[in-house]
């Protein structure tokens, strides 16, 4: 009799190289991911002690939380401690001979895009990056997750993480969701429940009809956000949704091979009497259009409630909630719907994909954006971006009034020169509200890519579905 | 990286939760290429105000406080990014341990990479180290990781968990490459066995 295992338990077993007596694991790793903020100490190790890439045809290196967004990028990037890092791994990629994507090459964008994009990211692989969204590629069937510098330079050194096996937690949402209800709903309203610690110590595999009826774009959104419900990983099984997503990408297997893959990726399932540590069951049709209202993304409600009081919660959140609402500028009992923005993002490895550009687009077909508003659109490749741009999306999004950018992580988090003013207030379909996430001082509200296009053409946090057509 | 074997000292008191990563390293500080000189920046939009002056009342500028080697904190310290940085500008302040009732996975995990000790313990027990950590050198905290125990000023003995391996890895200041690359040849027979069973990988 064979023992019952989850999805997670099979791509453990199979990257096993040695485990010792007290249960600490060497894992291999299939892929290696690598940008530019977390990878310039990891490979200044490397050169210390004499050491070199092992494997660096499995390493993919490509710059994206310090570059510009805006077209004179080409002449170089202005601030100097940027290009440092930028420089730095231009350097590095090459001297360590690993694949590698340039500022100005197409393929650039954020490494969480560029990855499954180009094929690199198969099911049943194990995925690692100096960048705690790696939890992103997860949606392919593939166990990935965040890792600090010293792992990273622990993956170049030997192709392994020393790990300790976590636990196996459920997530299914049963049924269909509701129109104007997305991935990102999805996501955000799971972190509600769970809390933003409530993932901590667990690998979640995500189920169920609507994750089902999710497409790749949409599971990556859900996976990229594990990590913000604490979780080291999220997983989706794959399904012929991920094989016809992955076929004929420039580094997914052909011919004979890619049969070979086949057969190995669809026995990638949870056994149906496998033990789970935890379940966590929603229904699809309960799921609303969310926003956050604080600054933990744990801090989310639908649309059409109001901004909760710090009583409304016990123990340490009590004085957290009540900081927060000090530096979102916001009061009890105010509706989110009254709340007023002063930007818009779109953008991010959880929402920079073309699916994402379209649901915005759609919203903003022949419509304006509320005179005075400072929007922009940030594609998370540079194929996302010709793409957008051959189906007329970006011609939307500028007769709008948004910016049309290119390729980067950007106001995300900030790094390069798009930031937010203190007290500037942005609709953002990024990942983290937290306190100077996206510059010191500015307030986040985290949403849909349908939501923030709704709220750029009211000018406040809007129901979506107010804007749609659709039959409710 | 430095051994932990036993520290004594201050602990600060930052009760707050989810202490996200970056409020202990902002974003504009990871255009570092190197690992040290980080501690001057630690909290910093906490800290500082917009001028650059000190903030009085954040924990980490008030007399007691200034040299702190320890921690306090409230639950799920640590969370979001996978930034290093931030236990690299703990570590540059000074600070050696970090205690609260949980602890985000990467940061965790980070920590022990640069001989810092985070310590999880049930919420009770941090509320007694958290009231002695208000105390400041009136109520000095002492770990000891080689019996896992961490003393509240009065004599209280709290004990704590931790993975054998990163124990002995913190305990002899070790290099974790070095131990795994003592490991190459079971690397290179399952890589081997790997290319034969998945050879479009």
């Amino acid at each position: 009799m064979t023992v019952a295992k989850t999805l997670y338990d099979k791509i453990w077993d199979a990257h096993v190289v040695h485990q010792d007596k007290d249960g600490t694991c060497l894992l291999y790793i299939d892929r290696h991911l690598v940008h530019e903020v977390t990878s310039p100490q990891a490979f200044e190790g490397l050169r210390m002690t004499g050491r070199t890439v092992r494997a660096p045809e499995k390493t993919i290196a490509v710059p994206d939380h310090n570059v510009p967004t805006t077209p004179d990028r080409v002449n170089g990037i202005e601030n100097p401690e940027s290009r440092i890092q930028v420089d730095a791994l231009d350097k590095n990629a090459r001297e360590f001979g690993v694949n590698y994507y340039p500022v100005n090459d197409i393929r650039q964008g954020i490494v969480h895009i560029v990855g499954p994009e180009q094929g690199w990211t198969l099911p049943g692989m194990t995925v690692v990056c100096g960048d705690s969204h790696t939890a992103t590629h997860g949606a392919f069937g593939a166990l990935a997750h965040g890792i600090g510098t010293s792992e990273v330079e622990h993956v170049l050194a030997t192709q392994t993480l020393i790990q300790q096996k976590s636990k196996n937690m459920k997530v299914e949402i049963t049924g269909s969701l509701r129109p104007g209800v997305t991935a990102k709903d999805i996501t955000l309203s799971v972190i509600g429940v769970t809390g933003t610690a409530g993932g901590t110590g667990y690998v979640i595999e995500y189920c169920g009809q609507a994750i089902r009826e999710l497409s790749m774009e949409g599971r990556m959104t859900v996976c990229n956000m594990a990590i913000e419900g604490g979780a080291r990983a999220g997983l989706i099984a794959p399904d012929e949704k991920t094989f016809e997503y992955v076929k004929g990408r420039p580094h997914a297997p052909k011919g004979a091979q890619w049969d070979a893959a086949l057969a190995w990726w669809k026995t990638l399932q949870s056994d149906a009497d496998a033990h789970w540590d935890k379940v966590i069951t929603l229904r699809g049709e309960d799921i609303a259009p969310v926003v956050t209202w604080g600054t933990s993304p744990e801090d989310v409600l639908p649309i059409t409630a109001s901004v909760p009081a710090p009583e409304d919660f016990s123990g340490g959140k009590v004085d957290a909630v009540r900081r927060a609402l000090d530096y979102m500028g916001l009061k009890a009992g105010q509706k989110l719907s009254d709340i007023e923005i002063d930007t818009v993002f779109i953008g991010s490895c959880t929402n920079g994909r073309i699916e994402d550009l379209r649901a915005a687009a759609a919203i903003l077909k022949g419509k304006k954006i509320k005179p005075g508003l400072r929007a922009m659109v940030v594609p998370g490749s540079g194929l996302v971006r010709a793409q957008a741009e051959e189906e007329g999306l970006a011609q939307i999004f500028i007769d709008a009034g948004f910016e049309w950018r290119l390729a980067g992580c950007s106001m995300c988090l900030a790094m390069n020169p798009d930031q937010l003013a203190p007290g500037e207030r942005c609709a953002a379909t990024s990942n983290r509200n937290f306190e100077g996430r996206q510059g010191r001082g500015g307030r986040t509200h985290l949403m849909s890519p349908g939501m923030a296009a709704a709220a750029a053409i009211t000018g406040r946090l809007t129901d979506v579905r107010e804007l749609t057509t659709e039959p409710a | 990286m430095d051994k932990f074997t036993t520290l004594s000292g201050v602990a600060a008191p930052m009760p707050l939760v989810n202490i996200d990563t970056d409020m202990i390293i902002p974003k504009q500080f990871l255009k570092t290429i190197q690992r040290s000189g980080l501690g001057k920046n630690l909290f910093d939009e906490m800290r500082f105000d917009d001028n650059g002056n000190e903030i009085p009342d954040f924990v980490l500028n008030q007399p007691a406080y200034r040299q702190a080697q320890i921690l306090v904190a409230g639950d799920n310290f640590g969370c979001g990014s996978s930034r290093e940085h931030a236990p690299w500008a703990l570590l540059d302040f000074g600070i050696r341990s970090v205690i609260s009732t949980s602890f985000a996975d990467i940061f965790y995990n980070n920590c022990f990479k640069n001989g810092i000790l985070p310590i999880v313990l049930p919420q009770e027990q941090v509320d007694i180290l958290m009231d002695d950590a208000r105390k400041g050198e009136n109520a000095r905290i002492s770990i000891d990781l080689e019996s896992q125990t961490v003393t509240s000023a009065d004599g209280q003995e709290f004990h704590f968990q931790i993975d054998p391996f990163k124990k002995h890895c913190l305990l002899n200041g070790l290099d974790d490459i070095g131990l795994t690359l003592e490991k190459v040849s079971a690397i290179d027979s399952f890589e081997a066995q790997a290319n034969q069973a998945r050879p479009w990988v």
